[in-house]
């Protein structure tokens, strides 16, 4: 079985003559649970983009599934891999949340049945069955981020990439939507996460890609990464706070990476019950 | 005019948005001022009305949206039911929470330029102000591309780049940060910081981001279904994870080890990662070994 996706020395120039990917080479197996986080600007958009077909590369190839992106159709890459959208507005264009929902599957030539029972299965799992017939651009941003989601999870597809999904939502809404991600995940498909908040990619992936100047720099668990000072600083990027603790204070026995302040705080106190 | 924002008794109903639907009362019984050099923080869940507040404070509710007003916004002294938003754009800015929304200039540098151009600035001075701008927010660069072939975190920036450029009193950001990266909205609290000081301008910052708060603010007002539930000193307001649960915000996570730890019957209270490495070296014995974070 070829890998999920597999990229080689990927270039992307924008008709402006925008450099914006410059020798990126990535593989992605099924199940995996990735995170892509960088600088604004470092290509994470770029390169997702390129995973459907989207874009094609400048040089350089995008296997999906053994497959040449350039020579795919764009319902064979549909199938395969799902893009949710930065700004939920590029991707919401239909009359009702109902047929939002409906088109992606429609498009697959799935039976009106398959289709309805998708569309209310995700309808329910993200609290949407009340507003069926309501018209998606009318709604409030973070319904609309949820719409989408929806949308593209109706299509099941063995990758689904979220760029930048908990932009506009509140910590309940984020706790929902990524409840529903990491269901999809365990169900044993791919997702890739591109995130700027740092303590959802610590607390669901698995894997950790960082980007920079349209090159990955770094690959590998999340709280390596994230607790990679010198990387993340070469890449333009601020650790977050429970790493910078997590090193500060990482000569003391505590143990290492550890970025979750409920955690930080219970290996403390048993640190310092064995001292006394 | 010490106060640049005044907020009397404001309640506001959108219209209906479908034929039939019921009104939206978004917010109701809102009193607020915020001061000439002071932040305040705009927090609360989804709908609580926190970008209907904003746009109030820029007479973009009620001139643009409809609705039913009552009470009283007063900004920079005038008041917004007979001033008109691009009345009130010589002395506010605003960035509001989609960007892509106001960026609508051929150039990065024209988008950055345009309130500027609407005052009659100087050439020369524009350029400057422009250079300027584009720096506090790291897009010198980017200065000849056109806004649209941005990046979600670079439009942002711009729109950021765009409402301080015209240094003005008041400065309304909503969800400024939500798509920069965190070195950005480190280099955006510097920025606002600094106009702050620079200018003494009060701002008005909604955000989601509690560490961000905690930098920017001196009071955060929490609001939940149109209603003012808290307006309290920043510090108070971020160091109540419960409080901030309940408004469906994350707590910034010192806070959480914090209340972890005091849950387990020890005193601390640390606002910073150097405090709290001091802290954590202090409860391990380890005082004086003292690396920098
Ligand atoms: N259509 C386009 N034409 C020209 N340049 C583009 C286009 N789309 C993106 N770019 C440029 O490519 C670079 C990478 O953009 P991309 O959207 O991939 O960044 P990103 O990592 O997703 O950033 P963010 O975190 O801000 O979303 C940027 O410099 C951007 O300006
Ligand atoms: N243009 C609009 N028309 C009708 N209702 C709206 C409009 N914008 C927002 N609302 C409603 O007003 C309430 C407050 O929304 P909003 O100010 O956007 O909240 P927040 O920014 O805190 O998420 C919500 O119930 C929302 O659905
Ligand atoms: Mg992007
Ligand atoms: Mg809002």
């Amino acid at each position: 079985m070829p890998p999920l996706i597999a990229i080689e020395n990927l270039h992307h120039s924008f008709a402006d003559g925008w450099d914006a990917l410059n020798g990126v080479t990535l593989r992605i197996d099924a199940g995996e649970y990735t995170a892509l986080i960088g600088p604004n600007g470092s290509g994470k958009t770029t390169l997702a983009k390129h995973l459907n077909g989207l874009l094609k590369p400048t040089s350089g190839q995008v296997l999906v599934n053994g497959t040449d992106t350039r020579e795919a159709s764009v319902s064979a890459l549909a199938r395969l891999v799902g893009y949710c959208f930065q700004n939920p507005d590029h991707q919401i264009f239909c009359a009702s949340v109902r047929e939002e929902l409906a088109f992606g599957p429609t498009a697959l030539d799935l039976s009106p049945g398959e289709v309805t029972e998708r569309v209310e299965a995700e309808l329910a799992a993200f609290g949407l069955a009340g507003l069926r017939e309501r018209p998606p651009a009318v709604l409030p941003p973070g319904l609309r981020r949820r719409v989408a989601l929806a949308s593209v999870l109706t299509t099941r597809p063995r990758l689904l990439i979220l760029d930048e999904p908990g932009v506009g939502l509140d910590a309940r809404e984020q706790a929902d939507v990524f409840a529903r991600i990491a269901a999809y995940n365990e169900a044993g498909n791919a997702v890739l996460l591109i995130s700027h908040d740092m303590g959802a990619v610590s607390r669901y992936s698995r894997r950790c890609l960082l980007m920079a100047a349209g090159q990955l720099v770094a690959d590998g668990p999340p709280n390596r990464i994230l607790c990679d000072a010198g990387a993340l600083a070469d890449a333009g990027m601020q650790p977050p706070t429970m790493s910078r603790l997590s090193l500060a204070t990482s000569d003391l026995g505590l143990p290492p990476l550890m970025l979750s302040p409920e955690e930080y705080g219970r290996a403390l106190l048993r640190l310092r019950e064995e001292r006394s | 005019m010490d106060r640049i924002v005044l907020v009397e008794n404001l309640n506001y109903s959108y219209p209906p948005l479908v034929p039939g639907d019921p009104v939206v009362d978004a917010l109701q019984g809102i009193s607020l001022t915020v001061r000439r050099g002071e932040t305040l923080a705009v927090m609360g869940p989804s709908g609580a009305g926190k970008s209907t507040l904003c746009l109030a404070l820029c007479a973009v509710v009620p001139h643009s949206t409809g609705g039913v007003f009552g009470g009283r916004v007063t900004i920079c002294g005038q008041d917004t039911r007979t001033t008109t938003p691009a009345h009130l754009s010589a002395c506010v800015g605003v960035v509001f929470q989609d960007p892509e929304s106001q960026l609508f200039s051929a150039t990065v540098e024209d988008e950055v330029a345009f309130g500027l151009e609407s005052q009659g600035m100087l050439r020369d001075d524009m350029r400057q102000r422009v250079d300027w701008a584009l720096g506090l927010v790291g897009m010198s660069d980017h200065r000849l591309r056109s806004p649209v072939v941005l990046s979600g975190g670079q439009k942002q920036r711009i729109a950021i780049a765009a409402a301080i450029a015209t240094r003005p009193d008041l400065l309304i950001l909503d969800e400024p940060t939500a798509s920069l990266d965190p070195a950005g909205a480190l280099e955006v609290v510097q920025a606002l910081e600094g106009l702050r000081h620079e200018t003494d301008c009060a701002q008005v910052v909604v955000t989601q981001d509690a560490e961000l708060a905690a930098a920017l603010a001196d009071r955060v007002l929490l609001l939940d279904g149109g209603r003012v539930t808290h307006d309290l000193p920043a510090h108070e307001a971020l160091r109540s994870p419960g409080l901030l649960t309940e408004h469906a915000l994350f707590p910034p996570p010192l806070a959480v080890l914090n209340a972890y730890l005091q849950a387990r019957s020890l005193p601390v209270d640390w606002r910073t990662v150097d405090e709290a490495v001091a802290g954590v070296r202090r409860l391990l014995g380890a005082e004086g070994t003292c690396r920098r974070s």
